[in-house]
């Protein structure tokens, strides 16, 4: 109780110190219009979970302050009052074993009464039975993939900012780095579980306004949950440094009404269903390359670079000519597989080895498998493109059917 | 007789006295040059990361080098400014205040600096290796720091070298401090200096070989074949975090304790009045180190550990608060009812005070295992460690710089440009990092070169004031010259509330002190 109240005396303390700052701040940005947009807390809160959390963290910032206040209020009274410079003369006192003990167990207290919610919300967070819907959620450098294994759904999430925005070419838009081309649908009013792993480097999944952050970790699959009450979209990011592109995979939910769910889960089933018939068909040259080219610029462009380029001594250039130094190891795994000749440029190579590098990655490098993210047409699409794209000109057409064998 | 104290006195000119010197103040004055050199060198990728930062998109980086400049950032700033300016304080102070002729190991003290410049020559040079520095962030997590270029290796065998540095100069302190305290000078009337000394140079010798092991586990993951950190080989990506924080919060407090130590000296000084409960503050150093041990678990909350791991480490994470409290408060204490004045040093403790107990407040709300999952890996997190490493581990140092400077190089240093550095550091220090608390509740996660719109006010304002801790600090430079070149001269006892066998010595104090032991009544 004794907490509580200090905690609502506290935040008349914090509002003033938030609106001083704010002020500061104005000041300092010449009043400028977007402080109105600053946030001083936490995302709205739209789970349980993160409303226990967010009182937890204003209860605590409470306590801190009036902790700073009082300990700081006595210095600076010090200060004021027993100045060499008003002639004061210094006490000799050195020791106080009463005061002493006194000053270790208030501190030891007021832990304890801290630890009793945090303890009693911590239980709540870790405990994931009896949840009515799984999604199973896969890091990847750098873009989500999300399951639903009882509907049977699966995509990969990416970001969708425009390069142009990120390079400063055009106005940067509203959720600016905060957009993906397929967000994660989930109903609300119901519990979710999340099971949450990763499949090359260690990322986490956050979404603020969900109080739900989990590492993503290769061979681990972590678990935690959340139950939505208020339909809309929630914004967050990956929050383990994962490369290049960590800043560049952010997540985006969208939480629907029940019955909107079961909508878009029949219209996802549609679509894979138009997607699988994609395998089994034969492409035009055309289609495969303006399809090539959306799925290099999701899937290969943030190493290889948009321009077939690379990035010197890291990235391999896809584009012929281009020298390209590495370590001895990738020199080697490349010539292996016909695509360096001695001079250390790279030239396109065999076309079955170009297939089975994008399908099964090359073990030891960066490059990573594709198999479970793309389908046989997304594959015969991207190949085609690269080897007729950045002054390669093969010639060479690919279709799914000669993926297909390979797999 | 007098030609026995002018032999003494004798040492080679240029260059090889600095290579071969053995003398304790020598080797404190490079430990602590090559810090200043180390904490410009690592300020100045800072000033890149904050330009980046200045706007949303991408402004004057790449993304992978802002990566390599946050590692380097971290890296040089902890192992090259930090650790050795600390050690460079060690060097010049501890055999002046327990009454010691010089360190009981001296050869094995000009090594332990020596290794330095090598070190961090390998550490710089990943910066040019094909694939450039490595850009894990100083920790260095598996499977990223697998992935990483060449560069990795180099900083791998940089770190190696400097665990060797700090573990020889730690065994140096302690067979220093238990061997050749002067006679009388028992260890409860040790100064606190020597006292945190002595702790932190046990926590070195501890942690810095697991951090060496934890690495070299790395190397032969990337190139022997191993799969240590390798879940598709049977290893455990986890696993290398745990080792990592336990030496990582260790570590910390190896940051830190020296600074309470530099603290506790000044603030008894310009207070007149002796350090209110000196032995509970030993023993208040003595269990911060011995919890610094089992609180590891802390820093990687999110990782999927069981609840009953979680409410162990924050139970014991909390429990730190209650000794670092004691702390605080014999200092505030030993305030109470002085003749305080205020002089440069003095600012700087109470700076610290003040500064460093955000941090630690802001430490225990991280400690708090479900709102560490909401600031956990943000930038709360990143305001939090700089509360606790600038304003208090380097400006306990720039504090302690002002304080011992006079007797060290036997000038007065320029009073009014000291207070100037201290106000324009405190000042830029809270316009750069203030902000970064509200950014990490926000939502705005570390380490990242660009962000999404609503975190750009924010991020203006601690870029200006990057800036402007940065340029401040080029003053602090110029003081230090300006007294190391001339200036008032400064007597023995420099301040005159001071209390300590340091301010016996003349100012400057001879090249050989202490020749004869000093008795302690």
């Amino acid at each position: 109780m004794s907490l509580s109240f200090r905690n609502e005396k506290s935040s008349g303390l914090l509002t003033v110190a938030r609106a001083r700052f704010a002020a500061a701040m104005a000041l300092l940005l010449g009043a400028g219009p977007a402080s109105a947009g600053i946030r001083w807390n936490f995302q709205t809160p739209v789970t349980p979970i993160a409303r226990q959390i967010y009182h937890l963290q204003d209860l605590m910032f409470g306590v801190c302050v009036v902790i700073f206040v009082i300990v700081f209020g006595v210095m600076f009274y010090s200060i004021f009052a027993h100045r060499k410079s008003k002639g004061h003369k210094p006490a000799t006192f050195h020791q106080s074993t009463t005061i002493e003990v006194i000053w270790t167990v208030i501190p030891f207290l007021i832990l304890v009464a801290v630890a009793v919610p945090a303890t009693a919300t911590l239980l709540k967070m870790e405990n994931t039975s009896d949840s009515a819907l799984t999604v199973r959620v896969t890091g990847y450098q750098w873009k989500w993939h999300y399951d639903y294994p009882a509907q049977g759904i699966g995509f990969f999430s990416d970001l969708s900012t425009p390069v142009a925005q990120i390079e400063n070419q055009e106005p940067k838009n509203r959720h600016y780095l905060l957009q993906v081309d397929h967000p994660l649908v989930l109903p609300v009013g119901e519990k979710i579980r999340f099971q949450i792993t990763a499949k090359d480097v260690i990322h986490s999944w956050w979404v603020p306004s969900f109080g739900v952050k989990t590492d993503a970790i290769p061979g681990f699959v972590n678990q935690s949950w959340a139950e939505i009450d208020v339909p809309g979209t929630y914004r967050g990011q990956c929050t383990e440094l994962c490369g290049m592109g960590h800043a560049f995979m952010p997540v985006v939910v969208k939480a629907v009404s029940q019955a909107d769910f079961k909508k878009w889960v029949a219209a996802q089933k549609a679509l894979m269903v138009a997607s699988a018939a994609g395998d089994n068909t034969t492409w035009t040259e055309a289609d495969l390359l303006s399809h090539g080219k959306a799925v290099f610029a999701a899937n290969c462009s943030a190493c290889h670079q948009i321009n077939g380029q690379g990035i010197a001594g890291t990235f391999p250039p896809l584009s012929a000519g281009k020298p390209f130094s590495a370590a001895p190891a990738m020199l080697q795994k490349l010539r292996h597989r016909g695509f360096l000749t001695a001079g250390g440029h790279v030239v396109m190579g065999p076309v079955k080895n170009h297939l089975r590098i994008v399908l099964h990655g090359i073990a030891g490098t960066p490059m990573p498998s594709f198999s479970g993210q793309l389908s046989n047409a997304d594959i015969a699409a991207v190949v085609t493109y690269e080897r007729n794209a950045f002054g390669n000109h093969t010639g060479d057409v690919i279709q799914p059917a000669q993926v297909a064998v390979l797999r | 007789m007098a030609s026995a104290a002018a032999n003494h006195e004798a040492h080679p000119a240029g260059l090889k006295r600095w290579l071969f010197t053995t003398n304790h103040k020598d080797i404190g004055t490079m430990y602590l040059l090559f810090s200043l050199l180390m904490f410009f060198v690592a300020g100045s990728f800072a000033m890149v990361i904050r330009a980046e930062l200045f706007s949303p998109g991408m402004q004057i980086v790449q993304p992978y080098f802002f990566n390599e400049l946050t590692t380097m950032h971290g890296l040089v700033m902890i192992f090259g400014a930090i650790m050795p300016g600390f050690v460079g304080f060690a060097n010049w102070l501890i055999p002046m205040m327990i009454g010691a002729p010089d360190m009981a190991l001296p050869r094995l003290n000009n090594w332990s600096f020596w290794i330095l410049p090598f070190a961090f020559t390998l550490m710089l040079s990943s910066f040019f290796m094909p694939g450039g520095a490595p850009g894990t962030g100083w920790t260095m997590y598996a499977p990223l720091s697998i992935q990483a270029g060449i560069g990795m290796d180099f900083v791998i065998f940089s770190i190696h070298l400097l665990g060797i540095s700090s573990v020889l100069g730690a065994i140096n302190i302690i067979v220093t401090i238990l061997n050749m305290r002067a006679p009388g000078m028992t260890l409860m009337k040790m100064p606190m200096f020597v006292w945190t000394w002595l702790i932190t140079a046990f926590l070195l010798v501890a942690v810095m070989p697991v951090l060496a092991g934890t690495v070299t586990m790395v190397l032969m993951d990337r190139h022997f074949g191993t799969h240590f950190f390798d879940a598709a080989g049977g290893g455990d990506p986890v696993l290398y975090q745990h080792l990592f924080w336990f030496f990582g919060h260790p570590e910390v407090y190896i940051m830190i304790l020296p600074a309470f130590g530099i603290i506790s000296q000044i603030i008894p000084t310009f207070s007149r009045k002796p350090l209110f409960g000196y032995e509970s503050m030993v023993y208040a150093t003595a269990s911060i180190a011995f919890l610094s041990f089992i609180v590891w678990g802390h820093h990687m909350f999110t990782v999927g550990m069981p609840a009953p791991a979680e409410m162990f480490f924050m139970y014991s994470t909390m429990l730190i608060a209650v000794p670092t409290g004691v702390k605080i408060f014999n200092w505030v204490a030993t305030m109470w009812r002085g003749s305080l004045s205020f002089e440069t040093p003095m600012l700087f403790a109470i700076g610290f005070l003040v500064m460093f107990t955000i941090g630690g407040l802001s430490g225990l709300m991280l400690a708090i295992v479900p709102a560490d999952f909401q600031y956990h890996n943000t930038y709360f997190v990143v305001a939090h460690f700089h509360y606790v490493l600038f304003s208090g581990a380097a400006m306990a140092m720039m504090g302690g710089c002002y304080y011992w400077l006079p007797k060290w190089t036997g000038h007065m240093y320029n009073e009014t440009l000291g207070k100037w550095h201290f106000w324009l550091t405190t000042i830029f220090f809270n316009v750069t990092f203030f902000p970064m608390h509200f950014l990490g509740l926000a939502g705005m996660p570390r380490r990242i070169p660009d962000y999404a719109l609503q975190f750009t006010d924010l991020n203006r304002v601690a870029s200006i004031g990057a800036f402007g801790l940065g340029l401040t600090q080029l003053l602090w430079v110029y003081v230090v010259y300006q007294t190391v070149k001339g200036g008032k001269k400064a007597a023995s006892k420099v301040w005159d509330g001071a209390e300590g066998l340091e301010w016996t010595l003349t100012s400057p104090p001879p090249y050989h002190s202490f020749a004869t032991a000093p008795v302690i009544e």
